[in-house]
């Protein structure tokens, strides 16, 4: 297998372990995505502009990457646009239930060996997983 | 101020992070998921980097008494696995697999200005607002 293709994703996993410990050390926050938008959602007086400040932070870097690396999101769909709605319910609802998502449980919770975030890890990746494994029996993949 | 900055900045690189590991691409995510298929287990490599620095770096931070621009560390003390924690990673999941976006990817591709990519994040906020509505309406009085 080509070693080249697992240099960019442990790169990017290095800077995601990287930023997540500079949230926590400087605000003492768990880098989740889902617990961070939620908050931004339905706000609290006092915390919320931190959340908005880190939303913008994520677009920022989608804007960057545009800019210097284009390829990051050259986004190739089927166009069906009740998939993707459907699969954004289930992922808002889903995280919000669950308490967490690949940031908040893979990386942070998992870092931290909690339980739970173990669990729901391998819950969710299982899920996912069946889902395509589901996909591809029904010739939508 | 520097507490904004801050949550900019690691929201930044974080980012960016997923951006250089390919989990803004559907089509890279949907691969790691099909073990049945033509499966891509290159992403597995993102959550091996950041657990890997994520873990070492959580117990030198936690040994501090507080961090650096506020009082105290903010850290889930939950630890009973229940029902809504199952439940709700198997929808998470199978959303992730019909779409291929979590969360944060969502929100910095949604940049690319793609259509599908758009009713994703559309319909992931609308999802976190229902469920903020049924847990307040239903789900809250079971404590």
């Amino acid at each position: 297998m080509n070693i080249d293709a697992f240099t960019m994703p442990l790169a990017g996993g290095i800077l995601i372990g990287l930023s997540a410990s500079l949230l926590l050390l400087l605000k003492g926050r768990v880098f989740g995505v889902s617990g961070i938008l939620a908050g931004a959602l339905v706000p609290k007086a006092g915390d919320t502009a931190w959340r908005v400040a880190a939303l913008v932070g994520l677009v920022s870097a989608g804007f960057l990457l545009l800019l210097v690396r284009p390829q990051s999101l050259a986004i190739v769909t089927d166009g069906s646009y009740g998939r993707y709605i459907g699969a954004g319910l289930l992922v808002g609802f889903g995280t919000q239930l669950g308490s967490g998502c690949t940031s908040g449980h893979g990386v942070c919770g998992i870092s931290r060996l909690s339980p739970r975030s173990i669990a729901a890890t391998f819950t969710f990746v299982g899920a996912g997983m069946l889902m395509v494994a589901l996909m591809r029996a029904m010739g939508v993949l | 101020m520097s507490l904004l900055v801050s949550a900019y900045f690691s929201a930044l690189m974080f980012g960016l992070g997923l951006g250089l590991a390919g989990m803004t691409l559907p089509s890279k995510v949907i691969g790691f998921l099909d073990v049945t298929g033509d499966w891509d287990p290159s992403l597995a490599f993102v959550m091996i980097g950041a657990i890997a620095i994520h873990s070492i770096s959580y117990r030198l931070i936690t040994k501090r008494d507080s961090p650096i621009l506020t009082s105290n560390f903010h850290l889930p003390t939950k630890r009973q696995i229940d029902w809504k924690l199952i439940c709700g990673s198997v929808l998470f999941g199978a959303g992730w697999g019909l779409g291929g976006f979590c969360p944060g990817p969502a929100i910095v591709a949604s940049v690319s200005l793609d259509p599908s990519a758009l009713a994703f994040l559309g319909s992931m906020i609308a999802g976190t607002y229902l469920h903020q509505f049924i847990n307040k309406s239903f789900l809250a009085k079971e404590g």
